[in-house]
């Protein structure tokens, strides 16, 4: 399957939720459906996106919380899961796309390729309970409906082709979307009178 | 040498009255005394971390959240923490506050605790980051208060130098 597919899968889910994607095709795709003024787009800063979700999630328990992350990015912060699993926010979902590839700086194979590195298996033995590894859109669609509806962190490990967009760039400085995503969290803590914190 | 208990409470308070209600931290033995504090009192939210760069992330979405949070940190876990720092927090605009244990300088003895602490002065200039040193236990609780009201106007990071005239004392 194409992480596109599966993010399109996604997307309406995401209306009421907080999104952090990692860099490149992952944060391209999602903005490619349609930006929203929940989606913060980490595009640097690799491996940080599931500790900016972690932070969010421990901060914000009346919010869900979605990371979307990569094999590359995961690999270079194995530690988040480890601390993840200690703190366990329930309203944390966080969605590995696993291509097997550095597909953003040129397509070199990651440890994850040919299933040499196991990345379900590493969060299941970080401490984390709930996780699954699909390779199937039906899998995949199934997997996130059950991690919304529960109120535990879930890990999905999602297996992917290694494709990404044809193009790369958004109307959207990357201040300016930090900005904005904490001004609706802001304004989502007002309207819920602070019951959202 | 000895980390110092009245210390390590006055840098808490100062935490404390600065209105901080989240901390993130990987602990370290001059902050030990410190963190024990944080971790029993229940108006602190404390994560700690496995790598100092985590912290940058949570610190980040802390600040979304619209909690006050301070980072607490060795400085050899700073040195580990830049990229999170420069590609994060400087490249978003997210303030930081940063206490930052400088382990290595004057009357250092370890050996191994040398290279950092002769680095970390000058790693601070060249990303910018504006920095005190805190020495006096008595000006701590108001240098912490401004570091973070700074790295908020800023929204930048700072940081706090916790020095071995604050942090040890003779046994």
């Amino acid at each position: 399957m194409k992480r596109a597919e599966c993010i399109g899968m996604l997307y309406p889910e995401l209306e009421d939720k907080l999104v952090v994607t990692i860099m490149g095709a992952c944060a391209q795709e999602l903005y490619d459906l349609g930006h929203k003024e929940n989606f913060f787009y980490l595009q640097h800063a690799m491996g940080l996106a599931s500790s900016v979700g972690l932070g969010l999630a421990m901060h914000l328990p009346g919010e869900r919380i979605v990371v979307l992350d990569g094999d590359g990015s995961v690999l270079m912060n194995l530690g988040t899961l480890a601390t993840m699993a200690r703190y366990r926010p329930g309203n944390l979902v966080h969605i590995i796309f696993d291509n097997g590839s550095l597909l953003s700086t040129g397509g070199f194979d990651s440890h994850t390729t040919s299933g040499i590195t196991d990345l379900a298996a590493i969060a299941k033995g970080a401490g984390l309970e709930h996780v699954s590894a699909v390779d199937s859109v039906m899998d995949f669609g199934e997997a996130v409906i059950e991690a919304f509806k529960a109120d535990h962190l879930s890990v999905i490990v999602a297996k992917v082709t290694a494709v990404g967009p044809n193009h790369y760039g958004m109307d959207l400085s990357l201040p300016e979307n930090a900005f904005r995503f904490k001004r609706l969290i802001s304004e989502r803590k007002k309207r819920s009178g602070g019951a959202a914190s | 040498m000895t980390v110092s208990y009245e210390n390590s409470k006055v840098i808490f308070q100062g935490i404390k009255a600065a209105g901080i209600t989240s901390l993130s931290a990987l602990p370290e033995t001059w902050l030990g005394l410190l963190l024990q504090q944080a971790e029993k009192d229940p108006a602190v939210t404390m994560v700690q971390v496995a790598k100092e760069e985590e912290a940058i992330g949570i610190a980040a979405g802390a600040y979304f959240a619209g909690e006050r949070h301070v980072l607490l940190m060795q400085n050899h876990g700073f040195l580990a923490a830049i990229n999170g720092i420069v590609s994060l927090a400087q490249l978003y605009g997210i303030p930081l506050c940063m206490l930052i244990a400088l382990r290595g300088h004057w009357g250092e003895p370890y050996p191994w605790h040398t290279r950092g602490g002769i680095v970390t002065e000058g790693v601070l200039r060249a990303l910018g980051i504006p920095f005190e040193y805190a020495r006096d236990p008595a000006a701590v609780g108001r240098q912490i208060r401004e570091a973070y009201t700074f790295s908020q106007s800023a929204l930048a990071p700072v940081a706090l130098l916790l020095t071995r005239d604050l942090m040890e004392e003779a046994v």
